[in-house]
């Protein structure tokens, strides 16, 4: 587990009906550790007996250690996480916050960089422009958000030329391979956003010949809902009830079986789990394991993923 | 003659998987006498890597001329010929700086060649994963005096003597991907004037 500071909220700004900008600083007004655009921190909320932990991108500037922002989604029919951050934080809430963690870094090498982002998909490019206005390195960034009215972004970011925002409500949709077409070599794109925003930056870079280095997603996501499952752990033989709105990760903290994480999204590694036994199939989740792992179902990512079956016995 | 094989040493020493045509890409290919052999078994491969390519070749004397021939009969966007990799680094300077994205760079020949434009194409921002890399002809190294940081090109000898500061030196592994080197370090300086029987380097 991250290490984690007591921090107090002190700003509470809605951005759009749906979308809230918190700032989060120290009680004693102690700078706190920099980061670097693209990180991102796990808010810890104790929600109604239930402890949640989700991991947001930070927005401010990387180099201010004087606060901490996010910007949160609201996600009426999500896990509850979003809606306890919406209903019951408020200016002076102290809220347990991990360090910053950074798994979309932008590329030290690119010589210029494409920013890529769909709806909330935009919160790790606000830190990371401030960024690329401090190195001055070339970059264009790209926005793409359903409505006017829903794009949180717009309150954010800086008028720039290098600033493109398509509002596809007002016939302006992003077509990711016409960013990517002739590009100078050493450009790198980064995209953030729903599903079939990344998969169609990938594939556009690929149809183009990019090698994939220069391509960047940012991997780590909510956990993804499903149907309730159990688990038995193997050291004591105790059985676990996952809920349908619970990540597996979750159901073990509650159950105070302890498994090393830090980035809950899938990403890092870091909760790694062997499987002992499985009668079932494993839905794999996570941007971790590689495909021959998944397939030998031997591996599991408790952040992420789910479990479909009679019976799956975790080496815990 | 194939692809060089040599033998499994420490992580830093560059490795030549060999050339994978990537079809009808934009493409730099870059090669010496030895390495254009391997260009047109590449274009034998898949015709289709010559539509959009710039063929640069390094090499001198008549085998050069007869080889810029025969790579212009697989009719390549372009051909350039110069007498040595020296002579055409202004235009392969020039080539990475205006290309896109997409490009491919297909490098054969020695290992100096090979790691020159390599890290000239870092340099100039081409990912490491757009870079197809073979071996062919002699084992020759490009190497880097750790201590005066002349660098002596085909060193064919283990030890060898520094061409800038005379140091004996030991022939490394250790690659430096930025300059395209090898590493020499002095092999005597812990006991002034006793020096190995220098070796032929092996590949
Ligand atoms: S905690 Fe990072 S992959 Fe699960």
């Amino acid at each position: 587990m991250s290490r984690q500071m007591l921090l107090r909220v002190t700003e509470v700004e809605p951005l759009t009906p749906l979308v809230t900008r918190f700032r989060f600083e120290h009680p004693e007004r102690a700078a706190l550790p920099l980061f670097s655009g693209g990180a991102h921190v796990v808010v810890e909320m104790p929600d109604d007996g239930v402890l949640r932990r989700n991991a947001y991108s930070l927005i401010s500037d990387p180099y201010d250690g004087s606060g901490y922002e996010i910007a949160v989604r609201r996600e009426d029919t999500g896990r509850g996480g979003s809606r306890f951050m919406h209903g019951q934080v408020a200016t002076g809430t102290d809220l347990r916050v991990s360090l910053p963690l950074n798994l979309f870094a932008l590329d030290p090498r690119a010589k210029k960089h494409v920013l890529i982002a769909g709806g909330i998909g935009i919160t790790p490019f606000l830190a990371q422009l401030r960024q690329l206005e401090r190195l001055q390195q070339p970059y264009e960034l790209h926005y793409a958000a359903r409505s006017q009215a829903e794009a949180a972004g717009l309150k954010l970011l800086p008028q720039t030329a290098q600033v493109h925002v398509h509002i596809s409500e007002n016939g302006d949709r992003m077509d990711p391979g016409a960013l990517l077409e002739g590009q100078p070599i050493g450009t790198h794109a980064y995209v953030c956003g729903p599903e079939g925003l990344i998969a169609a930056v990938m594939d556009a870079g690929a149809r183009l010949g990019w090698p994939p280095s220069a391509l960047h997603a940012e991997a780590f996501a909510a956990p993804p809902p499903g149907e309730a499952f159990r688990v038995t752990i193997g050291s004591t033989g105790a059985e676990i009830e996952v809920g349908p709105h619970q990540s597996l990760l979750e159901a073990l903290e509650a159950a105070e079986v302890e498994v090393d994480w830090s980035c809950r999204g899938g990403a890092c590694g870091r909760c790694e789990t062997g499987v002992r036994a499985c009668h079932g199939r494993i839905e794999h989740h996570d941007h971790w394991l590689s495909p021959e792992e998944r397939a030998a179902q031997t591996k599991i990512m408790p952040c992420m993923s789910r479990f479909r079956g009679d019976r799956l016995v975790l080496d815990l | 003659m194939p692809n060089t094989q040599f033998s499994p040493s420490i992580d830093s020493r560059p490795v030549y998987p060999g050339l994978t045509p990537h079809g009808a890409s934009p493409a730099i290919m870059v090669a010496d006498a030895e390495g254009a052999a391997a260009l047109r078994e590449l274009a034998a491969r898949d015709a289709s890597v010559m539509d959009r390519a710039q063929v640069v070749l390094a090499a001198g004397g008549a085998a050069g001329l007869a080889e810029a021939r025969a790579l212009q009969a697989l009719q390549p966007k372009g051909v350039s010929h110069e007498p040595d990799l020296a002579a055409a680094l202004p235009l392969l300077r020039r080539l990475l700086a205006e290309a896109r994205m997409g490009t491919r760079l297909y490098l054969a020949g020695s290992e100096g060649l090979i790691g020159q434009v390599s890290a000239l194409a870092l340099d100039a921002g081409l990912p490491a994963d757009a870079i197809e890399s073979e071996h062919r002809g002699p084992i020759a190294r490009r190497m880097q005096c750790v201590h005066c940081k002349g660098i002596t090109e085909g060193v064919t000898t283990d030890p060898f003597t520094c061409s800038h500061c005379g140091l004996t030196l030991f022939v490394r592994d250790h690659f430096s991907r930025r300059l395209g080197v090898f590493q020499g370090v002095c092999v005597d300086a812990e006991t002034p004037g006793i020096i190995p029987e220098p070796q032929e380097i092996r590949p």
